[in-house]
């Protein structure tokens, strides 16, 4: 199963990465060769076998709605790189 | 060619929790920026959501409103987009299995009644908000994320820009019925996205989608499908085709444009959210949430209309909200004549709200302060145009309206003694209209009782100064 | 005897009988750590100061007779747990200066406890390898030779416990990260059933699969570790509500009767004749003791592999996508607008194999393909789970080999994923499944350790422990790693 330099390209954007033109050709080559063994998959039939999203089959699991505290705006933006008005600020977005 | 247009509408309701749908943070309105924020909804490495209860049972029970079908199993899914108002760059939303389904809700159409399909109803959480005033770049607060929404997907059964309007109007009344949002469009708790495509009568294949956003109002859906149906139909006589693409009402151009969009591909990789569990809603947990569904408003207009004998037409305008449906219940069950009352909150409340741009709740006045008002006029103590200055009054400022009436010295001048003076002298001032009146003028009359009224700044009992009028010209 | 070579329990008989103090024992060890961390570089982060403070604690506890079993006991945790204060890395550049406004709910029980926590470890960068060389910070050696890799991606904890840095450490395991460096580094490694202990506060690498675990000196130690650790967690919607035993109760010798599953498939293609002889004279201890060899067969087990670099890719792409530099981790300085800013800073701050995932993972997700890749892999998890519950019906624990080879050399397999990814065939299956495994040391080949697995029912942790503790008692484990001294 071969992966394109097209395609590589197109879910490098979707997942916000960027490869130079040799990492893409490399890239393509590896996805391709790991796609081929998990490919081993096909072998099963899973027609009738329904997926497993959850392993421990519990359900219902809630909070009551209650408000707790929340953290003090310095822990909120200690970690960020730039903070403007008590806000995350990042480049300009037209909208 | 004659076309029709085919309408689907999107609407975004905030629902009324306390905490927030996966943390315990507050959904209080208006706070400063990122004081509302926890590890969970800033999304930081390691942390994990917990559902809210409330925000089950409060989709639930506008799925019942809504006559959906409601799923017993349900789950969570992630919807994966980059944007920095999306801290963990999903959203934690509902695919495949929304908890409720195929419903519907009733318009007045010409000529009867129109059902509109409701395709689901999911839950999901909200994002943060993008500031861009007063800085170089663009600012995150994210004191929204994580805010409990639903979505609500109507079937492409509206024809009419009309029609979307009316099913906006009844949609918001029956969610402020359930009590779930509070619907304010303002605060962005309700908001709408459209799409609508056109083709011609009598085909069944859809035309192209177009998608639009920015609609401020129900009005402003209404002017922007008017707009685009317009503009669609344009282009297709010319002979061009419609483009796919996502387009911006411009309530000052009262035009829509191109937008550019966020995200090229609209690949958004869903799959089931491994951090949360499915949600099963057993027969007994929906017939217990059922039993908490308030009167809806239709079966509430009936009533009124029988109980309180209001004409059909004030039933409808009174009962298309619940906090003046509310309001008019609690004064009309303690005052001689409902069909005052509503006359009051359809006329000088209706305007000054809509002066305002307020809601009934967020203004002083109470139903008691309403009638206490009205028991004034029916005992004479003011008249009915003064009792509209009053009431303005008790609008802006909370005052009791027997304080206002001794504050500002508003009470009726019913002393005959009194008021034959200033009609003697209204008479000696105006010889032209008396001379008038005495050939059979009868409008000269109303003349002079305006003169009276200006001379009393309105305070002169009517009935009275007419009478003395007469008396005192027929001298 | 020094301190630092004790085990909890040892240590913890001394501390509460007040015969040392733990001042004194955290001081042996951060000795210790000064001795041998140049060696082997397991630490991201050594909290000295924090942990002389925390002993200070420990020992006002043991004053007031509040002492618990884990008061005063020097730990080590995994550097994707999250430490309130305490930098977080996840061994990588995008984290490298992020420090966590909260504590992950293990930290905070251990904490109650009156642990004494002296740093951070190293780990493949978001627990993604099995070699612990994908840190963007340093390679981890095995003190059994310091030319090998200690495994994945929990080296830094299983070297730890191994070279004596700390009494006992924690770690994450995914596909394998907790037991396959406790095989190599010949310790005791425990992944407990998905939802026994809260996963609340573990930078989440795939969320479905991910558990945290301890990583001892002997099987006693698991349990009293395993004590305070396992239990619901509000905060973890996946955590289980569960009647907790006293794991300890576990820690009999007698296991006759016992029926002790044996599955061809995990003697399969590529094990070392080493490692499948080694293992097979650890069964035939299980035969002495009177227990039942039972032969078994998990037919759908070679499709774990596959079916979790699917799972673990998919997840891990999203789990990844909040890593953006707008409220912390690594931002580019230079870029042009926003998406610009999104794409370099992702591309600097993750290493190789994270953008090799997460291309992996978003490729099978994406639109067209999640049918194909995704949902297929989830229908063989179903298969697997299956596969093993009939297994489960012939038998009350599998055993087997950990991994398929003893510790190998650094740099053999950095240049070939599928190579590596071989590494952990022998436990993803447990981690698709669910399952609770634990890998204990069963023996030596070519001077190297081999390490024993022993997988149970869901939340059948004391069953194994048993089975674990009958081993180690009836076969006795005494070499100590030599690469790197000191008087133990």
């Amino acid at each position: 199963m071969a992966i394109s330099k097209s395609e590589v390209e197109y879910i490098a954007k979707l997942a916000r990465l960027k490869f130079t033109e040799e990492e893409i050709e490399a890239m393509s080559k590896e996805l391709s060769k790991i796609l081929d063994y998990v490919n081993k998959l096909n072998e099963l039939d899973t027609e009738n076998v329904e997926p497993t999203a959850h392993i421990v089959p519990i359900h219902n699991v809630f909070r009551e709605d209650e408000v707790k505290p929340s953290m003090p705006r310095e822990k909120v933006l200690m970690n960020a790189p730039f903070t403007e008005q008590g806000c995350f600020k990042v480049p300009k977005i037209i909208e | 060619m004659k076309y029709e247009a085919v309408i689907g509408l999107e609407v975004h309701a905030e629902l009324l929790t306390d905490s927030k749908i996966f943390c315990g943070c507050s959904t209080k309105f208006g706070s400063e920026p990122n004081t509302q924020v926890c590890p969970v909804c800033l999304g930081l490495p390691g942390t994990l959501p917990v559902l809210n209860k409330k925000v089950v049972e409060y989709a639930v029970r506008a799925g019942l409103a809504l006559n959906c079908t409601i799923a017993n199993f349900s789950k969570m899914d992630r919807k994966n987009y980059f944007y920095p108002d999306l801290p963990k760059a999903y959203q934690i939303s509902q695919y495949d299995l929304p908890l409720c389904s195929n419903g519907y809700i009733e318009i007045e159409v010409e000529g009867g009644t129109k059902r509109i399909g409701i395709k689901r109803i999911h839950i999901e959480e909200d994002a943060g908000k993008l500031l861009h005033e007063g800085t170089d770049g663009s600012l995150v607060d994210y004191n929204r994320a994580g805010v409990p929404l639903i979505e609500i997907v109507s079937e492409p059964d509206i024809s009419t820009p009309e029609e979307a309007y009316q099913y906006l109007v009844k949609l918001k009344s029956i969610l402020e019925y359930t009590e779930v949002s509070d619907c304010k469009m303002q605060e962005g708790s309700l908001r709408v996205d459209t799409n609508v495509s056109v083709r011609p009568v009598g085909t069944t294949d859809l035309g192209t989608k177009i998608e639009l956003k920015n609609l401020n109002s129900f009005k402003a859906v209404q002017k922007a499908l008017e707009y685009e149906i317009k503009r669609q139909i344009k282009v297709l006589e010319e002979g061009g085709t419609i483009v796919q693409e996502t387009r911006r009402w411009n309530e000052a151009k009262g035009i829509t444009e191109p937008m550019r969009t966020k995200e090229e591909a609209h690949d958004y990789r869903y799959f089931p959210e491994p951090d949360l569990v499915p949600i099963i809603v057993t027969e007994e947990w929906k017939e217990e949430i059922r039993k908490t569904l308030p009167e809806m408003p239709d079966a509430k207009r009936e009533r009124f209309i029988t109980q309180y004998g209001l004409p059909e037409y004030d039933a409808k305008v009174i009962t298309s909200s619940k906090k003046m449906a509310d309001f008019f219940e609690k004064c009309a069950s303690n005052y001689h004549s409902p069909k005052i009352v509503s006359n009051w909150l359809m006329g000088e409340f209706a305007r000054l709200l809509n002066d305002t741009g307020r809601e009934i709740d967020e203004v002083p006045i109470t139903p008691d302060m309403l009638i206490e008002l009205l028991k004034l006029v029916d005992d004479n103590v003011i008249s009915g145009s003064i009792a509209k200055t009053v009431f303005e009054e008790m609008f802006f400022t909370g005052k009791n309206p027997q304080i206002i009436v001794e504050e500002k010295g508003l009470r009726q001048i019913a002393d005959e003694g009194e008021l034959r003076r200033i009609v003697r002298k209204v008479i000696e001032e105006n010889p032209k209209s008396v001379e008038d009146y005495k050939k059979g003028k009868e409008k000269a009359l109303g003349f002079l009782v305006g003169q009276v009224m200006k001379e009393t700044k309105g305070k002169a009992n009517p009935q009275l100064t007419n009478q003395l009028l007469r008396e005192e010209l027929s001298k | 005897m020094e301190l630092y070579s004790l085990t909890v329990h040892e240590l913890k008989e001394l501390l509460h009988k007040r015969e040392v103090s733990a001042q004194e024992v955290t001081k042996s060890y951060l000795e210790r750590i000064k001795e041998v961390e140049p060696k082997v570089d397991a630490l991201v982060t050594i909290t000295e100061e924090f942990a002389l403070e925390r002993a200070k604690v420990a020992d006002e506890m043991i004053k007031k007779g509040e002492a618990k079993d884990l008061t005063g006991i020097p730990v080590i945790i995994k550097d994707n747990i999250s430490t309130e204060g305490i930098r977080t890395t996840c061994s990588s550049k995008m984290l490298e200066n992020y420090i966590p406004p909260y504590n992950a709910t293990v930290v905070e029980r251990l904490l109650n406890e009156g642990v004494v926590i002296l740093g951070k470890s190293n780990l493949d960068e978001f627990a993604m390898g099995s070699s612990t060389e994908n840190s963007a910070f340093k390679i981890t050696k095995n003190p059994w030779d310091l030319s090998r890799v200690p495994g994945g991606s929990s080296g830094g904890s299983a070297v730890a416990v191994a070279a004596d840095e700390a009494a006992f450490a924690l770690g994450s395991d995914t596909g394998g990260s907790i037991r396959q460096p406790a095989s190599l580094c010949g310790v005791v490694g425990m992944k407990p059933t998905y939802g026994l202990v809260s996963r609340y506060g573990l930078v989440a690498f795939a969320s479905s699969l991910d558990q945290i675990g301890p990583f001892t000196k002997d099987v006693t130690d698991c349990a009293i570790v395993l004590n305070a650790i396992a239990g619901h967690d509000p905060l973890d919607s996946t955590s289980v509500k569960i009647e907790k035993p006293d794991y300890t109760s576990y820690l009999k010798e007698d296991i006759k009767g016992f029926r002790i599953g044996v599955a061809k498939e995990f003697f399969g293609a590529g094990i070392e004749e080493g490692v499948k002889e080694t293992v097979e004279k650890a069964i035939k201890v299980f035969e002495d003791l009177g227990a039942e060899i039972i032969d078994i067969s998990i037919p759908y087990v070679e499709y774990a592999l596959p079916a979790y670099y699917i799972i673990a890719s998919a997840e891990a792409s999203s789990n990844l996508a909040r890593y953006d530099g707008i409220r912390y981790g690594h931002i580019a300085k230079n870029y042009e607008d926003l998406v610009d800013m999104y794409m370099t800073s992702r591309s600097e701050g993750f290493g190789k194999e994270v953008k090799r995932r997460i291309m992996l993972g978003t490729y099978a997700l994406s639109s067209g393909y999640y049918d194909a890749y995704y949902k297929k892999a989830l229908k063989v998890r179903t298969l697997i789970k299956n596969d093993f519950e009939r297994a489960f019906e012939k038998c009350d624990v599998i055993v087997g080999p950990t991994s398929p080879t003893v510790a190998f050399k650094i740099g053999e397999r950095t240049n070939d994923p599928l190579a590596m990814y071989l590494a952990d065939i022998y436990t993803v299956s447990v981690n698709i499944a669910g399952l609770p495994a634990i890998s204990i040391p069963c023996g030596l080949s070519e001077g190297l350790p081999v390490g024993l697995q022993i997988i149970g029912k869901h939340f059948d942790e004391g069953r194994i422990l048993n089975v674990a503790y009958a081993f180690e008692k009836a076969y006795k484990f005494d070499a100590k790693p030599q690469a790197i001294g000191g008087e133990r």
